[in-house]
Formats: C-alpha cells, sequence, structure tokens
C-alpha cells in the first residue's frame, strides 16, 4: 500500500468529514439550545439531497448555488415544525420526544419513498470526476466545494451565535431559560428560529452530499445515526465539537474503509462512540455534564 | 413531576375481569381464527410480549432503551447457533440466550450507571451497543454473516414441542404463555420491594439515593430483567421465522417497533404494552389492506399512514391511550 493511496484517503476524509460536521452542527445546535434530540435530522437531510437533485434535473442548477433558496426552504420548514408541533413538547419526557421525531422521520422517508421511488438519484455535475493534483496527492474537486461550502456555513453560523444580536439571544436562552424569559426574550420565537437554522444546516450539507453520494429514500436513519455518533463524539452541544467530530469519523470511516472493509467502517464509528461515552461522556469539546 | 403515568399498583377487581375476559378469548381464538388472522394474533402477542419486557427497564425504572433489538438479535442467533450447529433444542438454548442477554445487558449497565451515563446518553448508548453488534454479525461467517443464518423448516402439520416445529397454532399457544408469564411477572414485579424501588427512581433518582436506595443495584436489576425477557423472544423469534439476517434483526426499526406499543398503550402500565401492541399491529395490518384495496400499490403510502397515526396519538394522548381507559373503566391506581 503506497504513501500516496493513504494521504489521498486520508484528505478524502478530512474533506468528506467537513460535510458530516455540517450535518452535525445543525444536531448539535438543536439539542444545545432546545434540548430535544432531533430523531429524524437524517430524514430531514435526505429531503434536501432530493430537492438538490430535482433542482439540478429541471435546471440544471449546480448543487453549491442551490444550496442557498433549498436553505431558506428549510429554515421555514424548520421554524414552523419547531413552533407547531416541538415546542409544546419541550417539557416532556424524552421517550415522548423521541416517538414524535421518529413518526416525523416515518413521514418523511417514507414520503419520499412515495414520491421517488425506491431507485438511487444523483447529480451528474461537469466536473464530479475532475480533481486537482499537487504532486502525488490528489484532491476531487466535488469534495472540494463540498468542503469549502460546509466550512464557509459553519463559519457563518459561529459568526452569528458570536455577534449577532438574535444570536446572542439564542445563547442566552441556552444558557438560562428562565433568566432569558425574566428579561423578557420570547423563548418560543428563538426556539423556532434555532431549529430553523438547524434544518438549514442540514439543507445545505444535503446539497453538498449529492455531489459525493446518491441518493435513495432508506437512507436517511443511517445518516440520523451518522449525525449522532458524530455529535456526542465532539460534544453535544458544542458547534466547534461537531465539525472536530464530523473530521474524525470521516478520517476513521475511510481509513476503516481502506484497512479493513468498507462494510465495516461505521463499526469503528460506533466503538469510538461508546469509547468516548464512557471516558468523556461529555464529549470532546463538550462542557461538563450537570 | 414526569408525565409517565403511575403503575397500577393494585389490581382492581375490573382489571381481573378484563383480564379473564381476554385470556378466555385469547383461548379459543385457534378454533375460530384462520391462518392469517392467527399469524397476527401471533404477532400481536409478540410484541405484546418484548414491550412488556422494554416496560420493566423504561416504564418501572425509567432507563430509556432504544436498543433492545440487541437482545432480540443475541437471543435469537443463541437458540439457533445451538440448534443448528449443535442440534441443542430451545428449551435448553433458550438459557443460553437468556445467560447472554442478562450479560451483555449487564455490561452495558454497569458501563452506563458506572460512569453516570443518563437519559439521552444511555439511550444512545444502547444504540450504538446494538449497531456495533449488528455491523459485527454481518462479519462472523460462521453464522452467515450477511447471507443470513437459516433453521431448518420443519413440518407445518407435526406439533413437536420440544424443537419448537409445528403448526401456527402451536407457535400461537407459545406466544400466549409466555405474554401470560410476562404479564405476571410484570404485575409481581411492580408490587415488590424492587418494583417500589424502580418507581422511586423514575420519578426522582436523586430522592431515591438520598433515602438510602441502592440505585445502581436496582436499575442494574431492571435491566438484566428486561434483557432476559426480551432474549426469550429473540428465542422464539428465531424458531417462528426461522431465518436470521444481522440488518434485520438488530436494526434500529426493530427497537423501534418493540418501544412504540408500550408507548401508545401507555408507559409502566401493565395493559399499555398488550392494547399498544394490539393497536398498532391491527392498523398496521388494517392499512396495508386498505391500501391494497383502494389500489393504491405505492410503496410507503402504508407507512405514512402509520406515521401520521403514530404523531396524532403522542401529541393528543401523550401518556398512551390505556390510561383514559383505565379511568373510565376504573381501574388502576386509587388516588
Amino acid at each position: 500500500m503506497s504513501a500516496s493511496l493513504v494521504t489521498n484517503v486520508v484528505i478524502a476524509g478530512l474533506l468528506t468529514g467537513l460535510v458530516y460536521g455540517l450535518m452535525a452542527l445543525g444536531l448539535s445546535v438543536i439539542f444545545g439550545v432546545v434540548r430535544v434530540v432531533n430523531f429524524a435530522h437524517g430524514e430531514m437531510m435526505t429531503i434536501a439531497m432530493y430537492v438538490a437533485v430535482l433542482l439540478f434535473g429541471a435546471f440544471k442548477l449546480d448543487p453549491i448555488f442551490a444550496a442557498v433558496p433549498v436553505a431558506a426552504l428549510f429554515f421555514a420548514f424548520g421554524y414552523v415544525l419547531q413552533k407547531s408541533l416541538i415546542n409544546p413538547f419541550i417539557t416532556r419526557p424524552e421517550h415522548s420526544q423521541f416517538i414524535l421525531l421518529v413518526a416525523v422521520g416515518i413521514i418523511i422517508s417514507n414520503g419520499l419513498l412515495m414520491i421517488f421511488g425506491p431507485d438511487a438519484r444523483s447529480v451528474q455535475t461537469d466536473y464530479m470526476l475532475d480533481s486537482w493534483a499537487i504532486g502525488q496527492v490528489l484532491f476531487d474537486k466535488p469534495r472540494v466545494f463540498a468542503a469549502l461550502m460546509a466550512v464557509a456555513t459553519s463559519a457563518a453560523l459561529f459568526a452569528f451565535f458570536r455577534y449577532a444580536r438574535t444570536g446572542k439571544a439564542i445563547r442566552a436562552c441556552a444558557d438560562n431559560y428562565l433568566g432569558a424569559k425574566v428579561v423578557g426574550l420570547n423563548v418560543k420565537h428563538l426556539y423556532a428560529l434555532t431549529f430553523g437554522l438547524g434544518a438549514a444546516c442540514v439543507a445545505i450539507a444535503g446539497c453538498m452530499m449529492t455531489l459525493l453520494v446518491e441518493v435513495t429514500p432508506s437512507t436517511g436513519p443511517a445518516y440520523t445515526l451518522l449525525a449522532f455518533v458524530i455529535v456526542i463524539v465532539g460534544g453535544l452541544g458544542s458547534m466547534a465539537g461537531a465539525l472536530l467530530g464530523g473530521v474524525l469519523i470521516g478520517l476513521s470511516e475511510a481509513l476503516a474503509g481502506l484497512f479493513i472493509d468498507p462494510s465495516a467502517k461505521s463499526m469503528f464509528s460506533f466503538a469510538l462512540l461508546i469509547l468516548v461515552l464512557l471516558f468523556r461522556p461529555q464529549g470532546l469539546l463538550g462542557r461538563k455534564l450537570t | 413531576m414526569s408525565a409517565a403515568p403511575r403503575a397500577d399498583s393494585t389490581m382492581a377487581p375490573r382489571a381481573m375481569v378484563l383480564l379473564a375476559l381476554l385470556a378466555a378469548g385469547a383461548l379459543v381464538l385457534p378454533h375460530f381464527a384462520g391462518g392469517y388472522a392467527l399469524s397476527l394474533a401471533t404477532l400481536i402477542l409478540y410484541f405484546a410480549f418484548t414491550g412488556q419486557a422494554w416496560n420493566v427497564m423504561m416504564g418501572f425504572a425509567g432507563q430509556l432503551s432504544l436498543g433492545h433489538s440487541l437482545y432480540v438479535g443475541l437471543g435469537a442467533y443463541a437458540a439457533a447457533a445451538l440448534f443448528t450447529k449443535f442440534g441443542v433444542g430451545p428449551w435448553a438454548g433458550v438459557w443460553l440466550a437468556m445467560a447472554l442477554c442478562v450479560a451483555a445487558g449487564a455490561a452495558i449497565g454497569f458501563l452506563a450507571f458506572r460512569f453516570g451515563i443518563s437519559g439521552v446518553y444511555f439511550a444512545l448508548l444502547t444504540i450504538a451497543f446494538a449497531e456495533f453488534t449488528r455491523i459485527g454479525f454481518d462479519h462472523i461467517g460462521w453464522l452467515g454473516g450477511p447471507g443470513g443464518l437459516f433453521l431448518k423448516v420443519g413440518e407445518r402439520t407435526h406439533v413437536d414441542l420440544l424443537d419448537l416445529r409445528g403448526t401456527p397454532a402451536m407457535y400461537y399457544y407459545v406466544m400466549l404463555a409466555l405474554t401470560a408469564g410476562a404479564f405476571a411477572l410484570c404485575a409481581w414485579l411492580l408490587r415488590s420491594r424492587a418494583g417500589y424501588y424502580w418507581q422511586a427512581i423514575r420519578e426522582n433518582e436523586e430522592a431515591a439515593q438520598a433515602l438510602g436506595i441502592n440505585t445502581f443495584r436496582w436499575k442494574m436489576l431492571a435491566v438484566m430483567i428486561s434483557a432476559a425477557m426480551t432474549a426469550v423472544a429473540g428465542v422464539f423469534f428465531a424458531f417462528y421465522y426461522n431465518n436470521l439476517f444481522p440488518e434485520q434483526i438488530f436494526n434500529i426499526g426493530q427497537s423501534i417497533e418493540i418501544i412504540l406499543g408500550p408507548i401508545v398503550g401507555g408507559v409502566g402500565t401493565l395493559f399499555g404494552p398488550i392494547l399498544g401492541a394490539v393497536l398498532l399491529t391491527w392498523l398496521a395490518d388494517t392499512l396495508s389492506n386498505a391500501v391494497s384495496a383502494l389500489g393504491w400499490n405505492i410503496p410507503g403510502v402504508k407507512q405514512v399512514f402509520y406515521g401520521v397515526v403514530l404523531l396524532l396519538v403522542i401529541v393528543y394522548l401523550p401518556n398512551g391511550i390505556w390510561p383514559p381507559i383505565a379511568r373510565r373503566l376504573g381501574i388502576g391506581r386509587r388516588d
């Protein structure tokens, strides 16, 4: 096994991992603020992937550009979902929330199956097989574009939470629910905004994923699990942790696929998850559990 | 505090009557029902049983497991491997299956509770172990890997209870006996010392600990009992369906199906898992019949309806369907 092959696999894993990170970032932001685990996260991402595939089929719209309107659409979808369905559930026990979102997930993945059928669909861009070569090292163009988009989106989200008034208000809700209410913040509205932002993240991640993989209606649950693994490894509720977790899982998947067997790749992700849960349950970058 | 309904701590006379009616109906069912209805009834009992097993952990002790497919799968593979590879029958195999699942449950419980993992994190840990095992079994060639493990299908007309090969009615009665046994066990557990400790832990773990309850020990007991019961269901699964695929039996979908019944029926109640299993299995069957009668043979239609019903139940009846019925019938806790 040559060193350049290993390097190329590592780079591909890192780049894919950044897109995974963006997907998980959506889950992490929602959990960090609303304290609800979105068990329909992967299913939501498959919707975005189908929308991107449709837009490409109809208008030859590149998923990189499609990501913007799809994100806006998903923001509205997430806002409405939180406002109408999830807000009444925030004080209910976890198993209740779980069933609610599992039901949403079942409706989404089977709705997609009804509309699009079971066959895999994909986006065929002109540059899908192109790559840049630096010496022996190859950078696949679609992977680089997807990773750049993921980094840009994450940076925008970081900036929003750090500098924007609304972002700060959302952080206040996450830190102290009662305190946020006392100072007059509209917590329910801010929760809905947060879910909308999480949905927008997953929408952009979904559009970028179409550059890398095919989509079928049944892939949703696998992505949900992947997002869980990533946020737990990185730290549930930590934004930087989600990106770090994404990169680690992308890397471990790529290396396991190379050295052991592609079908065993997620076994390593789950083993990593179990180890992290046991020895650092707050995740690599998470705050201490209370 | 939590919205989980209190368990029926006293069995009202009306509950006894209801139980007797249910049992009588269930006993005579095979004489009236055709093959299709009987297989449906067996499926209902299977989910009533697994739901009851899950309920011990979640409903009684408040520990949310989303990975019960692990115990179904381990139990099924243990008994099936003994049977196909060594000719050991299910009545001996079930002990190995239970021992294996108790060990697995104890390991997960020990790690989680010792390291202070609870709530969502505990639930995700149970998923992780189930998924890890699923992919692991895909790579065990001796047990068929992803290609599956198959049991020799016996004659469908001849009843061989020792090897659990026989007619649909035999499987039905075996599952009925198991479900009745699980109900009796849970009713007894709920009013035992352990049951009261569990409920104390479920309602407020810190307060329970402050009262001197060794919460670690009692939570472990709940996980181990739940795992052992689910292992029995796994053994039945293996001998009823005669084929095992890691992709199917360890799937998170299997775990979700197990917990839907008790949640829809009523978490922490004795009748909830049974009612939930009846309603959901009936609903799924009615939907597939309705969909094919209407000619909507599009894949996914049935599951979309199923999801919508599930959504409506959880939104409008957050404590499940059984508690309001129980109140109306005058069954359950009177306080």
